[in-house]
């Protein structure tokens, strides 16, 4: 216990928060490439990979750390989670590397058919990656076939693919873009600029619908998940400030006040994040076998000594981590000039 | 059992794939924070127009290292579930420390390094510099730690029993400085100072050869021969730490390395040699007692041999074991040879004379490559048939949920993209290298920067 509060719990705070970031932080990159090829002249598509250049790498840092702080804090679950998803994660992996690849030698040859290779694979493989992180989502919310033992028991190949996980999909996706083309915003000026406000109506308005019908699937089919919000009704502020918040994203866009609308998208993003964690909270992963089964975080967590330790890391190194995070997009802040060192 | 050999081919093509890259990130940051340092000390552009160059070599095999990297981290979970559950508790921590002290040193600072000698002062770049550079040895720490835990576990307790048995973390510092962390880590860290400055030797040579860029070749030579001689020295100085280190806490896994069989008698140093497994039996060429001599200065004391231990607590692939371990071995006394004989041309000012020297020093680029890869298989497959030496057996540690098929889905995969990715390394690297080092703050002074890059890229 520290503060009143149990080392699992605690440790659950830092992975939801490590993910948080992750989502705010490769979010817009990933939803920055899935409007890539809505760019149609060479020049703007340039400006739109250059606009990710200097920071998608450290942002898939944050999956990195995320994904240990997991492993570390909750093994259990960890090993679970990934050997029964693994299809999806493999998937995941592979649109991981290639998007890299796209990236990097989309700009190495002038030819019109190599550039639109990459185009086409960096545009791709953002989607896919945005899609697959809202299915592996909605699985973890929705629940898998875990016997006794931590066991997964299903198929592996494509159970992963069910309705509940197409639509937590497709609502990542759509938050994502809306978030990407806010980043964009930041990035870039004249009509580039007012193509990205069009373009994030559109994406406004896919997001709402998209996050309205899976909200509403949720409430109907999925019980576990709704009891939080059935005992606490209170809670249900959280969906509503996602409504108002993302409602004020076209006005501050509209004003030019760009740096606030991409504020307001990252806490779209974080308010989900909220929604998933109380949904969840003290589960890690349902079990549609059997309750019994489930993988909550005393049954994941690693003892509270290993936990004490990682939690004074996280104390020590998470401000470091803000730090030069902070320097970084302070260095690199403002409208995107391309030079010889850009993609 | 097809899982489990399928589980152990992606893991273990994955990570040699993985770890062409890393040392070289290490082994390359070594080098920047030298000509960076020595052009803010000397302020002569040669060293500017290099520490440049390099920083643009770093950023491909930074990146491939960060993508693979990626890979090898999820892969515990994907395919070694009952690995991951039992090691979590212990092997977690380390793995936390690695993404937030040193990965994120690196990637957080990498930005700057790459995109940021026009938007810095100079001393905040070579900050930058050194924050990747300390960020990836950080990085290896970490990672050595938690590999060195596999192979002599402390500062540990086991709970729980069958697949739920796992091992919790008692003591930290314990677990950190486990008895082969530290050798094991500067032997992995002077190897990949070798694997980079062998890198930059050979490019450099390269050029020497075709008569580009003289000035600034020869410069770099300089630097980077002497780093590669002080830890090529140095690296037969870890390499018998190790093996030391090996004969106390893994008999087995140093039986295996010369292919000593009995149970209890002198033990012999082959030069080469071929090692079969029924008669076990050793031909090749060998120092009678020589490994009783290396161990204990003495050639007639005896050392625990493989038949200690029986048939299904040592490892079964003798000879791959042996053979990677000399192959190591022989590349370590070459580059040891190499690197002092040219550091004594280069001192009596005819190195660069001599065509032939600067021909091996441009394919000797692979030897440190390797080296690596072979002392790790050499290390890896002689902890067999433990994952974690002693405590948990490869067979029991994979994960039981996931079938032959699907691994073979991720396994061919995993070839095609890597074959690609493997071709965008050596695709890049290669232009990179026919750009070539140049001046280019000259193009930035320059009022129409813009309208120059436009007509460079379009």
């Amino acid at each position: 216990m520290f503060l009143g509060i149990d080392y699992p719990t605690w440790w659950f705070l830092v992975v939801g928060g490590l993910f948080s970031g992750y989502a705010i932080l490769d979010g817009f990159d990933f939803g920055a490439g899935a409007w890539h090829l809505f760019f149609r002249k060479e020049e703007n598509r340039r400006i739109a990979l250059n606009a990710i250049g200097p920071v998608w790498d450290g942002n898939e840092v944050w999956l990195v750390i995320g994904g240990g702080a997991l492993f570390a804090g909750f093994p259990v679950m960890y090993a679970t989670f990934f050997s029964s998803l693994y299809i999806p994660f493999m998937l995941f992996l592979l649109n991981i590397i290639l998007r890299a690849i796209a990236i990097e030698f989309r700009g190495k040859e002038p030819m019109l058919w190599w550039r639109r290779t990459w185009d086409i694979t960096y545009s791709v493989s953002s989607i896919l990656l945005a899609f697959l992180l809202g299915v592996v989502i909605g699985n973890v919310l929705r629940g898998i076939q875990i016997g006794p033992d931590y066991q997964y028991q299903g198929d592996g190949f494509f159970e992963f693919l069910n309705p509940y996980a197409l639509l937590t999909g497709f609502t990542t996706l759509t938050l994502f873009m809306v978030h990407g083309a806010n980043y964009l915003l930041l990035k870039t000026e004249g009509r580039l600029y007012a193509k990205l406000q069009l373009l994030l109506k559109k994406g406004i308005i896919a997001f709402i619908l998209s996050f309205a019908i899976t909200t509403l699937y949720t409430l109907i089919f999925i019980e576990h998940l709704t009891v939080v919000f059935k005992e606490n009704p209170v809670l249900f502020i959280v969906p509503v400030l996602v409504f108002l918040s993302v409602a004020n994203i076209p006005r501050l866009a509209s004003k030019r006040k760009y740096r606030a609308a991409f504020l307001f998208s990252s806490l779209v993003t974080a308010l989900l994040m909220v929604i998933v964690a109380l949904e969840l909270y003290p589960q890690l992963l349902v079990s549609t076998i059997d309750d019994a089964y489930s993988i909550s975080i005393y049954d994941a967590a690693s003892s509270d000594q290993s936990l004490k330790i990682m939690l004074t890391i996280a104390v020590i190194g998470t401000p470091l981590v803000l730090g030069y995070t902070y320097f970084v997009y302070k260095t690199f802040a403002g409208k995107v000039k391309l030079d010889e060192h850009s993609y | 059992m097809e899982t489990e050999i399928l589980a152990r081919i992606q893991f273990a093509f994955t990570v040699a794939f993985h770890y062409i890259y890393p040392p070289l990130s290490i082994g390359i940051g070594l080098i920047l924070v030298f000509f960076e340092g020595l052009y803010l000390k000397t302020k002569k552009e040669k060293y500017h127009v290099l520490a440049r160059f390099w920083t643009k070599i770093f950023a491909l095999t930074f990146g491939i290292g960060v993508v693979t990297g990626i890979v090898m981290e999820f892969e515990f979970g994907t395919n070694w579930a009952v690995y991951s559950r039992y090691v979590g508790d212990v092997f977690g921590s380390a793995l936390a420390a690695e993404g937030i002290f040193a990965f994120a040193l690196e990637s957080g600072f990498l930005g700057v390094l790459l995109f940021g000698w026009n938007r810095v002062k100079p001393w905040v770049h070579f900050v930058a510099t050194i924050g990747v550079f300390l960020g990836s040895m950080f990085s290896a720490v970490w990672i050595v730690v938690a590999n060195s835990w596999q192979q002599t576990p402390s500062g540990f307790h086991i709970v729980g029993e069958g697949l739920n048995a796992r091992a919790e973390i008692t003591d930290f510092w314990a677990m950190v400085f486990n008895p082969s962390s530290v050798e094991r880590l500067l032997h992995v860290w002077l190897g990949a100072f070798l694997a980079g400055a062998f890198l930059v030797l050979s490019v450099h040579a390269y050029y020497l050869i075709k008569g580009r860029h003289i000035e600034v070749s020869k410069t770099a030579i300089k630097v980077a021969l002497i780093i590669a001689t002080v830890f090529s020295l140095g690296q037969l100085m870890t390499g018998h730490a190790s093996a030391e280190g090996v004969s106390h806490n893994q008999p087995a896994k140093l039986a295996a390395l010369e292919g000593h069989y009995p149970a209890n008698e002198k033990a012999d140093m082959y030069i080469f040699g071929w090692v079969n497994n029924e008669t076990q039996e050793v031909t090749g060429l060998k120092v009678p007692g020589g490994l009783s001599f290396l161990l204990h200065q003495d050639f007639e004391t005896p050392v625990i041999g493989l038949n200690s231990f029986s048939p299904e607590d040592r490892p079964k692939q003798v000879n791959a074991i042996f053979q990677f371990y000399h192959i190591m071995i022989a590349i370590g006394m070459f580059l040891i040879g190499f690197t002092v004989y040219a550091s004594i041309q280069l001192y009596r000012k005819k190195l660069f004379d001599q065509k032939w020297l600067l021909f091996i020093m441009m394919w000797s680029v692979l030897l440190p490559q390797i080296a690596n890869q072979v002392g790790w298989f050499a290390a890896e497959m002689g902890r067999q048939p433990w994952v974690v030496y002693g405590l948990l057996r490869t067979s029991d540690a994979f994960s039981q949920s996931v079938s032959e098929n699907q691994i073979l889905f991720s396994l061919i995969l995993f070839f095609v993209i890597y074959a690609l990715l493997f071709f965008l390394f050596i695709y890049l690297l290669n232009k990179k290298i026919q750009a070539g080092p140049h001046d280019d703050t000259k193009i930035q002074r320059n009022p129409n920067q813009e309208a120059y890059t436009q007509t460079l890229t379009q």
